[in-house]
């Protein structure tokens, strides 16, 4: 599709074309009917290692360095570096004796977990890995990703409701609120993307990203005013999506056990934890995509490394992310995290449409006009955000104190 | 929607108020009208947040508490009984399992008692080393609550870890000195049963000038952070009636504003000697709790700053005083200090012989957790379980 450029571009670098050419070379003497049937094959099979390879070093990411955080080593006895640590704890989830309370729904309780990680993962096959690299390529991807993201607040509902535990009921009700009103600012700050791009395919996305301003500005939305407040937006709606420190109140272990978990064990148990895994990787990779360029290099000068090479670096800074406010933030009240979400990030995804729009419309400002541009843009994102900021932290704030007379 | 059938909910045992002729106790809240059923359930006594076993069984209309009955007693080990039928002394090594985190204190306030009780003077070095290991208790035990609190409020752990490795310093000062890293066993009566080197001194001053930088660090991480303000502010007020008139002391009472520390009060040992102030909160919620605390950790590190500084000579324990077969008059006294969780206090009745008739420990946890369904009615689950973090309860205490 996009094969057809210059002979010097990036795009026919060796490195760059390996996945292609890897591909090829065992489809080739395939027959042309077969050989579309076994290449999805092949990219199923890609993703769901890479994916699975990935969920199991970002357990052991996230130990090591939360344990760095916290002033403790980490896992650090199985293997070099605990390397081996995610294939140790596979094989205990596997041997595990897996117990389903008498009074649970079987059914339910047994497809909880399943749906939960086939639901996870259908949102990958949509994403561009790098140039060329999407394994079912939908004009309207955009909306099939959230779709099937949407989807997963069921699983988590079924797993608390068919467990009969008092907490995972308290949970499961605590995820739909929470899932429910972080579904609208999630979908809200992709809309001014989908508006600017004009397209609600993702490698349209990735490509109206590409190419530089000035030679040194790259042209990722999150690198404009608009682009950056959905950008934020977009990850904290994630944070609270996947279920992550602050907004993890599904399974806040301090109040609920461990929530829609806690009646889970052995497989099950470590479904559900690949689940979120996956949930979070396939939502950073939505963000990749969306604002921070796909897997378009940073600076013309460091195209020669290749794009997929990109897009993991991206995806991987985003996970740390994730993991670093994880090791810093307490948890959020119920009632305090679907105020934020109503009361703040929807009214600001809001405004940004409207920002998103006149980015849209002013395209072609150039010269003082783009700094204009860029003025009412920033002032559309800052002004909202201070005046939303104030009326949400009203009634609390730093004290000070007095001492006892003596 | 129908009312849900009371006598099918636990609505029929939403609380009944007995005794509140002050008209000071929360009222009983009101479940939202056809909201639909109740749910009881039952926190603890095995729930990662009771900090021990601990059952609070609570009514919830949605998330909000509309009933919470505490159920302790699942660490009873007839302390006070057992104290009847030992001699004096052989008491001492069963206080430091009240407060398992604060033996100091609690062998202070015991030794308190007995000397009271049998008139037996205290040398001046082992009054200032009470002070020193007191203080270095309400640090450690102050320092803990912050980080469990905060393990409450859902922070991943790292406050706690931070709380736990500076925990760690001052246990191991405890261990250097007496043996045992939390089962110290020091005060004996009329003095302490070790002597601080030159070198444990040392390591001491080192431990107190670091601290500050700790707290800094700490606070900077939590004491400003919006989600910790947002959730602890304005959650579990006590007002300062309802904490005077219900018993409460220590950091509890102060955080609602009473400025009531028996260091001042009292004047107990050597503190009239040193120069430090008693922060106060306001509004008796969950954060003037927290930063009450901080502040008192503030002022330990001045009054051991002068403590250190101040050490006299001379011996640590009368060795004429006697410990073993230590038969006080007919009579009783009640010894009382200012420990970190509160008034923690021990009374004795003696009749002539070598065991006291009566025994009995006034437990500032036990105390202080009285008013838990006050400060919980009409606040949620997650509020229930940080509100229990700020009292600061310790269940070798409460159950006793």
């Amino acid at each position: 599709m996009i094969l057809a450029v210059a002979p010097a571009s990036p795009a026919d670098a060796w490195l760059e074309r390996a996945p292609l050419l890897l591909r090829d070379a065992l489809t080739g003497w395939l027959p042309d009917a077969l050989r579309p049937w076994v290449s999805a094959l092949l990219s199923i099979a890609v993703i769901l290692g890479v994916f699975g390879l990935l969920f199991a070093y970002m357990t052991l990411a996230e130990r090591k360095l939360l344990g760095r955080m916290q002033n403790r080593p980490g896992p650090n006895r199985t293997g070099p570096f605990g390397l081996l640590q995610p294939f140790a704890d596979a094989i205990k989830a596997l041997t595990k004796e897996d117990i389903v309370p008498r009074a649970a729904d079987r059914v339910l309780h047994f497809l909880a977990p399943v749906v939960l990680v086939a639901l996870s993962l259908l949102g990958l096959a949509v994403i561009p890995f790098g140039r060329n690299l999407v394994a079912v390529e939908l004009e309207a991807a955009v909306l099939y990703f959230f779709a099937a993201g949407a989807a997963t607040e069921l699983s988590i509902f079924m797993a608390g409701w068919a467990s009969r535990n008092k907490y995972s009921l308290l949970a499961a009700m605590r995820a739909l609120a929470q899932l429910i009103s972080y579904e609208v600012p999630l979908l809200l700050s992709v809309v001014p993307v989908v508006v600017v791009a004009g397209s609600l395919s993702t490698t349209g996305i990735v490509a109206a990203q590409g190419g530089w301003a000035a030679g040194i500005w790259p042209h990722w939305h999150a690198l404009t005013p608009w682009g950056f407040s959905a950008f934020a937006v977009f990850m904290i709606a994630a944070l609270a999506e996947s279920n992550r420190s602050p907004f993890d109140l599904p399974e806040a272990e301090s109040e609920l056990i461990a929530g829609h978990l806690t009646e889970y064990s052995g497989f099950k148990y470590a479904l559900f934890f690949m689940a979120e895994y996956l949930g979070m990787a396939a939502l950073s990779a939505m963000a990749v995509t969306l604002f921070l360029g796909g897997w378009q290099a940073p600076l013309g000068l460091l195209e020669f490394v290749p794009s997929y090479a990109w897009f993991g670096v991206k995806l991987l800074l985003l996970l740390l992310g994730f993991i670093w406010i994880r090791a810093t933030f307490p948890r959020l009240r119920i009632d305090q995290l679907t105020r934020l979400s109503w009361k703040f990030l929807v009214p600001l995804a809001l405004v940004n449409l409207l920002n998103g729009g006149f980015w849209a419309a002013t395209a072609d400002w150039s010269g003082p006009a783009a700094a204009v541009r860029w003025l009412v843009s920033a002032l559309l994102v800052v002004v909202p955000f201070v005046a939303l900021a104030r009326s949400l932290a009203a009634g609390y704030g730093p004290r000070t104190y007095r001492y006892a007379p003596s | 929607m129908m009312l849900p059938d009371p006598a099918a909910t636990g609505l029929a045992r939403v609380r009944k108020i007995e005794g509140d002729a002050l008209g000071l106790r929360t009222p009983a809240f009101a479940p939202t009208e056809g909201a639909g059923d109740l749910l009881e359930v039952s926190l603890g006594p095995h729930h990662p947040s009771t900090h021990g076993v601990f059952r609070m069984d609570v009514v919830l209309d949605g998330e909000r508490i509309v009933r919470l009955k505490p159920v302790f007693g699942y660490l009873h080990r007839n302390h006070e009984k057992l104290g009847e039928a030992t001699s004096y002394l052989g008491s001492m090594p069963y206080t430091d399992r009240l407060d398992y985190l604060n033996s100091m204190t609690n062998n202070w306030a015991y030794a308190l008692a007995v000397e009271k009780l049998a008139g037996i003077p205290v040398t001046e070095r082992a009054e200032y080393v009470r002070v020193v290991l007191a203080e270095l208790s309400r640090l450690l035990n102050h320092t803990c609550l912050a980080g469990f609190l905060m393990q409450d409020c859902g922070c991943s752990g790292t406050p706690l870890m931070y709380a736990f490795r500076e925990r760690e310093k001052i246990l191991d000062l405890f261990e250097s000195l007496s043996g045992s890293r939390m089962m110290c066993n020091v005060q004996r009566f009329g003095g302490c049963r070790v002597d601080p080197s030159a070198e444990w001194l040392a390591a001491t001053r080192r431990l107190v000038d670091g601290y500050g930088a700790f707290l800094d660090e700490f606070e900077a991480l939590l004491s400003g952070n919006e989600i910790v303000m947002a959730r602890t502010q304005g959650v579990g007020r006590l007002p300062a009636a309802l904490a005077v008139n219900a018993g409460i002391t220590g950091p509890m009472l102060r955080a609602s504003g009473v400025g009531h520390d028996l260091r001042k009060v009292d004047g107990y040992g050597v503190y009239p000697r040193f120069n430090f102030r008693v922060p106060i909160g306001r509004d008796g919620d969950v954060y003037d709790r927290y930063m009450v605390r901080m502040l008192e950790m503030r002022e330990s590190i001045a009054i051991l700053d002068q403590a250190l500084r101040d050490l006299p000579g001379g011996p640590i324990l009368d060795p004429k005083a006697k410990q073993r077969g230590l038969r006080p008059k007919a009579g009783e006294a009640y010894g009382r200090i200012e420990g970190p969780k509160g008034e923690i206090g021990f009374f004795l009745v003696s009749d002539g012989t070598g065991n006291p008739t009566r025994y009995r420990v006034r437990a500032p946890s036990f105390v202080n957790l009285t008013v838990l369904e006050d400060l919980c009615l009409g606040h949620t689950v997650a509020d229930a379980v940080i509100i229990l973090g700020s009292i600061d309860i310790v269940l070798g205490e409460v159950d006793r």
